[in-house]
């Protein structure tokens, strides 16, 4: 953190970031070289109260005037929340008649294999409210049935006797032709001017009826609160003299203006994660680390993704309110652009417990805050990761939470030794270290299916670690995956609103069109994608007038026969027609890769096309290594467990703000600040680079 | 002491590395199958094997069916090929339904896994292909001849090199030749990844081989499993299930017993044989005769040798459920999918409270084709009409559980999921016209069985399409318990009135819609008792009718 600027220029002004969390609301301010931190505690009811009391209290520090902001980026889980905790509008559903249950059947699978008591996630729009309407448009965009606009019209009491204040349109194969799904807008509209109304077409213009019912639903559901949040939020600031542009985080790790986040504000879940992703994005840059695997690690969860090439690896799709929390296929599908990663209850929250084969089971659920861990002392009993790691020796006592809670390692112990150690005829210290082998072992498997599922190595990957828990286990998560390199940046606590100020403003569209490869209609396939181009820049150029632009386009291609698509790039002009056979040999380049061997004589199918248009990042002040340096006399000594050796070994204990650029040191050591320690194990050198972020090697 | 506690962990840790090794393998088979049944409904298998054959870890996939099937074949791959001839590079492979997991269709491959020149472990897979010649997938087969090639135990691939003329052969047999040979492929893959995976760990950890790590891992989950047996009541529980079979009922008998020593399943008294291919073979109704034990007892047991050990299957030779070579075997799953629901009829007798009620179970998926020839098609009918053959994975209700209700048209004991409509209609000439909740076929109860579904179909090029039906519960439906009413059964009709047959090939004639109404779950407990405002709600969503509320329930509005 830098010492307050008191200079004021309007050119290159202060940019805000804030990440109204569930708990917390993180907000950073920055220019330059200087930036100031805040955390405050996020007010549900009315969340722009914090966002405006985290606002005051950084002015306050940095001394910047609010009318010297350049820009303002939110990101918030007000979205995730309303759809996980069922508190958004009264929202009805249109469908083509005969089809109302399509978005309550679902896949009509089980999530569980063997769980016969589960439970499927209710639908967001009640059967009750669930409307078919007579109409019909085929595959080929042939109308079957004209639609019945009487029937259109003879609704409009129907859902205002039910109180409905939202409406979801999804009718089949409306990425095909829309005109049914504008013409039912229309008429609703004509008679009832306020009502709120999403079209499927427009939200996810993309086949698959359930997947696309189920996001126009979820789009519907969010709307009417997160347009009114948005509104207050923006009066709120003009009075208080902030009149710089809002922009609002994505999920897919892009930012957009605030009036497009209103119109789909389904694209505003899990922006923190997001922002987390960007963030590592950003310091892989920085390091010049084309292979990089984030490893995010709080108290609840831990999250992986892979960034190759600087670009976060990205998915179409995205599940909420899942039953079981980290269980595939237990949510609700929504079908938006989205920064793909993995998600497992792996934080230090984590609760430890025996299961009936007498075996170790850490997570999923965490003890939170409160009562948190045995080692806070305040009355929590379940063992978690983090008493785990306070027997270990890996957190430093002094500067525990930054010095304002005491650690109870006793206690830490003691939980330990009753939940695990008595059953197993064990120490504390081996029911610790079974407890972060089996978190490490975890979070390894999961990294490891995730590099499987998309095609990568997971051993030529550089980790970057951040969030709370993260440096901690990041060493020995790193070996156990075969990983030699781990960065461990600074500022990493609050890391998802850093990552905000980093992202570039995209948009992201997708639209579904049918095409063989060997007769493609190359002029069908120019017209969609121009037109998809044209709408994206005019998007991306509303919250950037002048910035320069890029665009990436791809294609979502599989064999004819096949279930999945993959992802293959398009070159970013119009196609001609001799193509095919290059795109054919990319889709073919691209399949080997991820699965070993190209089919021959298989046909190529293309179900959907794909575009990006965002604004070029800025160049990252690169960084270097540092003339070598050797570490200073280290200010404090503890006991740290060595897993090789099975005992207690003296360890250094740095304070992470007295490091300089180019001090390099041996393992075993602690690096403490104050959210956070990184253990250096024995076997492991730690470097400080010039921006002062840790490199861990073996 | 030091050592060994470090040494449990050590083991607890590559336990999990040895199931994280079969999901890999199991995923790479999901995300590069062709088969729909494959990759829509996880209707596959991955597991790794001690080298004397005793299954360590399985994969958690979509299909019960080859739950402890794909383990008796690693036992049968080494009858046929012993250890000691098994050497680094070979691959080998069946699809025999005796040997394997039951029809042709699927694929049996096991790689051995050498590690510093020791054969240290085998990995086997299993995957269904999308065709396997014959006269085409269903029940309409009267020998297994008739069902198509069938492969023996080979070498599908020696030391490194693939057996070029088996892949011809099978290329010669099968209508989507390039497909299945690439399902071959994908499955030698995947055996491959597992391989590497395994060095890696016997590398980390300093170790030869995993006998006795397997051998722990298998000791464990045999004491855990009759651990889990032993807080049920001791004794022996029988039930009988009919079911709709192709010529005639099929009766199913089973006596259940609950020892200290694990659980008997005997069979004794099930129908014989049929003439068509329903039949199962045994291996198919041990996976899912255990499946539905596992269901309810010691659910959160992984499967190996050991947990499977202690649930025993019995089924007399010529009975459907141990029916011998040559019989027709293709669409063993019908009545196999019924086994959980006869188990379950047993579990109840000792533990009401635990155990739901009968449901569709069967799946009911809608298989049309179109553009070709057929008896009772006139050629001049299809005569330049579109060539197509899909599959509509679908389902019924599931039975009430105990203290919630039923799951509506949601697959089990299969873990099918269902294709898009959308996606169907882009590949083929069917429109779909009717998919929804099917009113009043939850069977009435305390708590009510889970909903059928109503599904309506045409050719939309105007012309004939064939309908191959392999639908059960329409003369047996689910039964309901403790006062519980049974669902609906099972419907298939032209859409101007004619009644069509469960199982066969049936024209639905050109200009005629088809209608498929699936059965619904049983309920639990008299409909009576159930609470009000359940009722109340069923009747505000329509999932019942008024007069069925009045009728069933006593509602008075």
């Amino acid at each position: 953190m830098s010492a307050p600027q008191r200079t004021r220029t309007s050119a290159s002004g202060w940019r805000l970031a804030v990440d109204v969390g569930g708990t917390f609301t993180d907000l950073v301010l920055q220019r330059g070289e200087a930036r100031f931190t805040a955390k405050v505690l996020t007010t549900p009811r009315a969340p722009e109260e914090a966002v405006l009391a985290g606002i005051e209290q950084i002015l306050d520090a940095s001394g910047a005037a609010a009318d010297s902001l350049e820009s303002m980026i939110f990101g918030t889980t007000l979205a995730t929340n309303a759809l996980i905790e069922r508190k958004g509008a009264v929202t009805a559903l249109i469908t083509t008649e005969g089809f109302r249950d399509v978005v309550e059947i679902g896949l009509e699978n089980r999530f569980s294999q063997y769980d016969v008591f589960l439970d499927k996630p209710a639908p967001l729009v009640p059967r009750r409210l669930r409307y078919g309407v007579p109409e019909r448009i085929d595959a080929a965009g042939r109308v079957r049935l004209a639609l019945d606009e009487d029937a259109v019209r003879a609704l409009v009491p129907l859902l205002r006797r039910a109180g409905v204040q939202s409406v979801a349109v999804a009718l089949l194969h409306s990425y095909v032709d829309p005109r049914h799904e504008q013409r039912i807008r229309e008429i609703l509209l004509d008679a009832w001017p306020e009502l709120w109304i999403t079209l499927s077409c427009e939200v996810c213009p993309e086949v698959r009826e359930y997947e696309r019912t189920s996001t126009a639903c979820a789009n519907a559901y969010v709307q009417p609160i997160m347009s009114g949040y948005l509104r207050r939020l923006q009066g709120r600031l003009a009075q208080r003299g902030v009149r710089c542009p809002l922009f609002l985080m994505t999920s897919g790790g892009a930012i957009t203006t605030l009036e497009r986040g209103a119109r789909e504000p389904v694209r505003l879940v899990e922006s923190g994660p997001a922002g987390g992703a960007v963030l590592a994005r950003e310091v892989a840059a920085q390091c010049g680390v084309t292979r990089a695997l984030s490893f995010d690690m709080g108290g609840t969860t831990a999250k992986v993704c892979f960034i190759d090439d600087f670009a976060p690896a990205e998915s179409r799709s995205f599940e909420f309110g899942r039953m079981y929390r980290f269980l595939k296929g237990s949510g609700l599908p929504i079908r938006i652009p989205v920064i793909e990663m993995v998600e497992i209850g792996a934080g230090g929250g984590s609760i430890a417990r025996l299961d009936e084969l007498q075996r170790v089971q850490v997570g999923p659920d965490s003890a939170g805050a409160e009562p948190g861990p045995a080692c806070y002392g305040r009355g929590g009993s379940a063992a978690t990761v983090t008493d785990a790691d306070a027997v270990l020796g890996r957190l430093d006592p002094d500067r525990f939470a930054g010095g304002s809670m005491a650690l109870d390692v006793a206690a830490a112990r003691e939980a330990l030794a009753r939940e695990l150690g008595a059953a197993l005829a064990v120490p504390a210290e081996t029911a610790a270290l079974a407890v972060s082998e089996i978190v490490e072992e975890n979070m390894a498997n999961a990294a490891r299916v995730h590099a499987m599922e998309l095609g990568k190595t997971v051993e030529d990957y550089t980790l970057i670690a951040f969030g709370g828990a993260a440096p901690l286990h990041a060493a020995r998560l790193a070996q156990k995956l075969g990983i030699r390199h781990v960065i461990v940046p600074s500022g990493a606590a609050v890391g998802s609103a850093l990552g905000f100020l980093w992202a570039p403003v995209a948009f992201h569209a997708v639209r579904s069109f049918y095409q063989r490869l060997d007769r493609i209609d190359v002029a069908k396939v120019n017209e969609l994608v121009q037109a998809m181009s044209r709408d994206a820049t005019g998007i991306v150029r509303g919250g950037a007038p002048r910035a320069r632009l890029e665009e990436q386009r791809s294609a979502f291609m599989r064999y004819v026969g096949q279930g999945h698509e993959i992802t293959v790039a398009l070159p970013a002009r119009a196609l001609r027609a001799a193509d095919a056979p290059a795109l054919r040999r990319d889709f073919e380049t691209e399949y080997a890769r991820l699965y070993g061997r190209a089919i021959p004589h298989l046909q190529v199918e293309v179900l959907s096309w794909s575009l990006v248009v965002r604004t070029r990042s800025k160049r990252s002040l690169p960084a270097k290594r540092a003339k070598l340096r050797a570490a200073p006399r280290a200010p404090r000594r503890q006991a740290l467990y060595d897993p090789r050796a099975q005992r207690f070994r003296d360890a250094a204990v740095f304070d992470r703000a007295e490091l300089r650029a180019g001090t390099r040191f041996a393992g075993p050591a602690l690096v403490a600040e104050d959210q956070t320690t990184t253990v250096v194990g024995a076997g492991c050198t730690a470097e400080v680079d010039t921006l002062g972020y840790l490199h861990l090697r073996r | 002491m030091k050592r060994s506690a470090l040494h449990a962990i050590q083991r607890q840790v590559m336990w999990n590395r040895l199931i994280s090794v079969v999901e890999e393998q199991a995923q790479t088979l999901v995300r590069t199958a062709f088969g729909p049944p494959t990759r829509e409904a996880g209707d596959l298998s991955a597991g790794v094997f001690l080298p004397n054959g005793d299954m360590v870890a399985q994969a958690v996939t979509g299909t019960p069916g080859h739950v402890n099937s794909m383990a008796e074949a690693v036992r049968q791959f080494l009858a046929a090929i012993p250890a000691a001839a098994m050497r680094a590079g070979d691959v080998y492979v069946t699809n025999d339904p005796w040997k394997g997991t039951g029809h042709l269709n699927d694929f049996t491959v096991v790689t051995p896994a050498f590690h510093r020149k020791r054969l240290v472990a085998l990995f086997a897979c299993t995957v269904h292909v999308v065709d396997i010649g014959g006269i085409g997938f269903g029940p309409d087969g009267h020998q297994v001849y008739h069902e198509g090639l069938y492969v023996p135990i080979m070498r599908l691939a020696d030391r490194g090199s693939m057996n070029e003329s088996l892949l011809a052969i099978v290329r010669a047999n099968v209508r989507e030749p390039i497909q299945v040979e690439g399902d071959l492929y994908a499955l030698a893959a995947c055996n491959e990844i597992g391989c590497r995976r395994l060095s890696a760990m016997l590398d980390e950890y300093g170790l030869r081989d995993i006998d006795e790590l397997g051998a722990d891992i298998i000791e464990r989950s045999r004491r855990a499993m009759l651990a889990a047996i032993a807080a049920w009541p001791a004794g022996t529980y029988r039930n009988t299930l009919d079911t709709d079979g192709y010529e005639r009922t099929v009766r199913l008998e089973a006596r259940l017993t609950i020892a200290k020593s694990g659980i008997d399943i005997d069979f004794t008294g099930t129908s014989g044989v049929s003439a068509y291919g329903i039949n199962v073979p045994k291996s198919y109704t041990d996976a899912y005769t255990s499946f539905g034990v596992r269901c309810i007892i010691g659910a959160n047991i992984p499967n190996n040798a050991g947990s499977l050990s202690v649930v025993r299957v019995h089924a007399p030779e010529g009975s459907i459920l141990n029916a011998p070579f040559p019989l027709a075997v293709a669409a063993r799953s019908i009545i196999g999918q019924m086994l959980p629901d006869v188990v379950f009829g047993c579990l109840a007798q000792a533990r009401p409270e635990s155990v739901p009620a009968e449901g569709a179970s069967s799946l009911w998926n809608v298989r049309l084709a179109g553009g070709q020839a057929f008896k009772a098609i006139d050629a001049a009918e299809v005569a330049g009409k579109t060539r197509f053959n899909i599959v509509s994975f679908n389902t019924g209700g599931t039975g009430a559980r105990p203290g919630k209700d039923g799951l509506s048209v949601t697959s089990f004991p299969s873990g099918i999921r269902n294709v898009s409509m959308e996606i169907l209609e882009s590949i083929s000439p069917v429109l779909f016209w009717r998919k929804e909740y099917r009113t009043d076929s939850g069977g009435a109860g305390r708590w009510r069985g889970g909903l059928g579904q109503v599904m309506e179909f045409e050719n939309g090029e105007d012309a004939p399409m064939v309908l191959g039906a392999t639908f059960d519960r329409i003369d047996n439906p689910a039964r309901g318990t403790s006062g519980g009413l049974g669902g609906a059964p099972g419907r298939v009709r032209i859409a101007s009135g004619r009644e069509l047959s469960g199982k066969g090939r049936q024209v639905v004639p050109r200009g005629e819609r088809l209608i498929v109404e699936t059965p619904g779950g049983g309920g639990i407990g008299e409909p009576h008792a159930r609470a009000r405002e359940l009722v109340r709600r069923d009747l505000d969503d329509g999932l019942i009718s008024e007069s069925a509320a009045c009728a069933l329930y006593g509602w008075t509005a």
